[in-house]
């Protein structure tokens, strides 16, 4: 460990990196412009969902590790704690994109084979299937409307957003506050807030992941898969986080991050990869043993030749990569490999909500290759510019990169594992 | 020739303990081993140990468990006794993976416990190995092979000098088996 470390410096959001995200940012415009121009606004929708879904979700990551790492008194994460500070503070922003996203698909509409339909949803939110005698009538969605209707939908997923983004401003308001005035007072606040925080997004994030993700397939449900977002949430948050701290530390900043930072890191992906693929699997276990027809379609229709590959790639990417990796201390305590796994995992993840959401409303088309088209990545490229934008001028705004008068400080500097 | 086999080093501060190590290792006097009663961080590398290789152990007992229970199912369910169960091929995979899963965690588990009884010479009944009885309680101990480490006052001086509160220059290896 070095002798000295500048606790007072403030991080430049500048250079390469800012270009970069810009240009991102630029390049996911015009590509959801050339979508709707080129009659793939169903796809472009679909997209916007997903990798709204995605920054919504690393951005919850991000409070829900603060909110954990003060729940349970750690020390080892004291002098990483303002990246998902800034996670925190983009919440919001994240949330009003998904919110305008899910808005924008549920109210503007095109017509199918006679039925109007909406561009997002339209498995409960096309207005024909409620109502009797219109040929495509279907009794167990109209049977759902007390659930599954437009304002009840949108001011549950507003509410969610609202109250984890207040969540993410107290603590990130409370460590600011620390650091100007010292003592215990805001830890002990910020422990009060963590604890009634990880009782409300736990009971709520599988209610956010039904309605976001799982009401795409209206008549499909499956009580694991709230768990299995969460999962797939904490893993991709921590890649991103320890991608941002990598990426930080190659530019001279958070100049205390030890080997055993990153280790502890590389030991949470290791670990949350492996109990994404568990809960991935006692999803698919309980359908595939009860093998009731309305429980299968979900899986038959990731089992058509045009999303098998893509399939498997998803458990290969996401559960043996990580496994075998990640197993031993030696890649979990060098930086390129940790790098080279943050990457390949933020990926796989992106994959993983692919698979959730394309094979029921996209469906299959005539290859397994050319159910990707520019779309997916231009997308995706746009919204990683707009989080790295966003995230690191959160960061920018902080006096300091560390929160200097956290009382677990010490410990975090001279974590050894 | 004195009948001494170990010279303990006995400190009552891990911090004075580890200059005391410094100060052997200075003057190139060979460390056996240190006991103490609790982990501390970094001692490892100071001594030189080399990483324990329980990890590889343990991943070769999960390989072996999980290897056993797939066979061993394969032979039940597959070759010797097929049954239809809802209607599903004999060679259902997914109906494997949780005992495979389960076998994997308990062969690692039990040949982890095993494997940490042998290297550490513990198994239940057996007097355990122990230099210093205080080296459970409340000393950290520095022990020196004597053997061809003279002269002895050496390394007594040594020892004093770097605030052992106790030394010991004891004619056998374990007192435990009295």
């Amino acid at each position: 460990m070095k002798t000295h470390n500048s606790f007072d410096e403030q991080y430049q959001f500048t250079g390469k990196l800012k270009t970069g995200s810009l240009i991102a940012i630029v390049i996911g415009v015009i590509t959801i412009i050339a979508g709707f121009l080129t009659n793939h606004a169903e796809q472009t929708f679909d997209n916007l969902l997903l990798v709204g879904y995605y920054f919504t979700c690393v951005c919850a990551a991000g409070v829900m590790f603060c909110a954990i790492q003060y729940a349970a008194q750690a020390g080892w994460s004291a002098s990483i704690l303002r990246v998902p500070q800034a996670f925190g503070r983009v919440l919001p922003i994240a949330g009003v994109i998904l919110l305008i996203i899910i808005i924008a698909g549920l109210s503007m509409t095109h017509t199918v084979d006679g039925h109007v339909q909406p561009y997002l949803y339209a498995r409960w939110a096309t207005p024909d299937l409620h109502i009797k005698g219109s040929g495509i009538y279907d009794h167990v969605i109209a049977g759902k409307e007390g659930y599954l209707n437009k304002p009840y939908f949108i001011s549950r997923i507003a509410a969610m957003i609202i109250c984890y983004s207040i969540f993410g401003y107290l603590l990130s308001k409370y460590s600011n506050t620390e650091d100007d005035l010292g003592g215990m007072k805001f830890y002990n606040k910020s422990f009060t807030i963590s604890a009634v925080f990880l009782v409300l997004f736990g009971f709520s994030i599988p209610v956010f992941a039904f309605d976001t993700i799982m009401s795409l397939e209206a008549r499909w449900f499956s009580t694991m898969f709230g768990w299995y977002n969460l999962a797939g949430l904490w893993v991709s948050g921590i890649a991103v986080m320890a991608l941002i701290i990598l990426t930080l530390r190659k530019q001279g900043y958070m100049s205390w991050i030890t080997t055993d930072h990153i280790h502890n890191l590389g030991l949470f992906m290791f670990a949350f990869s492996i109990f994404w693929t568990y809960t991935w699997f006692a999803q698919f276990l309980l359908t595939y043993y009860a093998n009731i027809p309305e429980e299968s379609a979900y899986f038959f229709r990731r089992w058509e030749p045009q999303f098998m590959p893509w399939f498997w790639l998803n458990i290969i990417i996401n559960f043996a990569t990580p496994l075998l990796v990640l197993m031993s201390r030696d890649s979990k305590r060098y930086e390129g490999t940790i790098k080279v796994m943050c990457i390949i995992l933020i990926i796989g993840h992106w994959l993983d909500y692919w698979q959730m959401i394309m094979p029921g409303t996209i469906g299959p088309k005539e290859h397994w290759y050319t159910e990707f088209s520019l779309l997916e990545p231009g997308i995706f490229i746009g919204f990683a510019g707009l989080f790295t934008f966003c995230v690191m001028t959160a960061l920018s705004k902080y006096k300091s990169l560390i929160p200097k008068k956290h009382p677990f400080l010490e410990e975090s500097l001279h974590h050894h594992i | 020739m004195s009948s001494t086999k170990f010279i303990l080093g006995l400190f009552d501060d891990p911090d004075v303990m580890m200059h005391g190590i410094d100060k052997l290792q200075k003057n190139s006097v060979p460390i056996y081993d240190v006991y103490t009663p609790m982990p501390i961080h970094g001692i490892e590398a100071k001594l030189g140990i080399k990483p324990s290789r329980l990890g590889f152990a343990a991943f070769m007992f999960g390989c072996l468990g999980g290897t056993t229970i797939f066979s061993l199912v394969y032979y039940f369910l597959v070759h010797d006794w097929p049954m239809n169960i809802g209607g599903k091929p004999a060679f259902a995979v997914p109906d494997f993976i949780p005992v495979t899963f389960e076998w994997t965690v308990l062969f690692t588990a039990f040949g982890m416990t095993i494997t940490f009884f042998f290297a550490t010479h513990l198994f239940p009944g057996r007097a355990p190995r122990v230099m210093d009885f205080r080296a459970t309680d409340d000393r950290f101990v520095i022990a020196i092979d004597a053997k061809g480490n003279i002269p002895h006052e050496d390394i007594t001086n040594i020892l004093k000098e770097a605030g052992a509160v106790e030394i010991k220059h004891n004619d056998r290896k374990y007192v435990s088996y009295e």
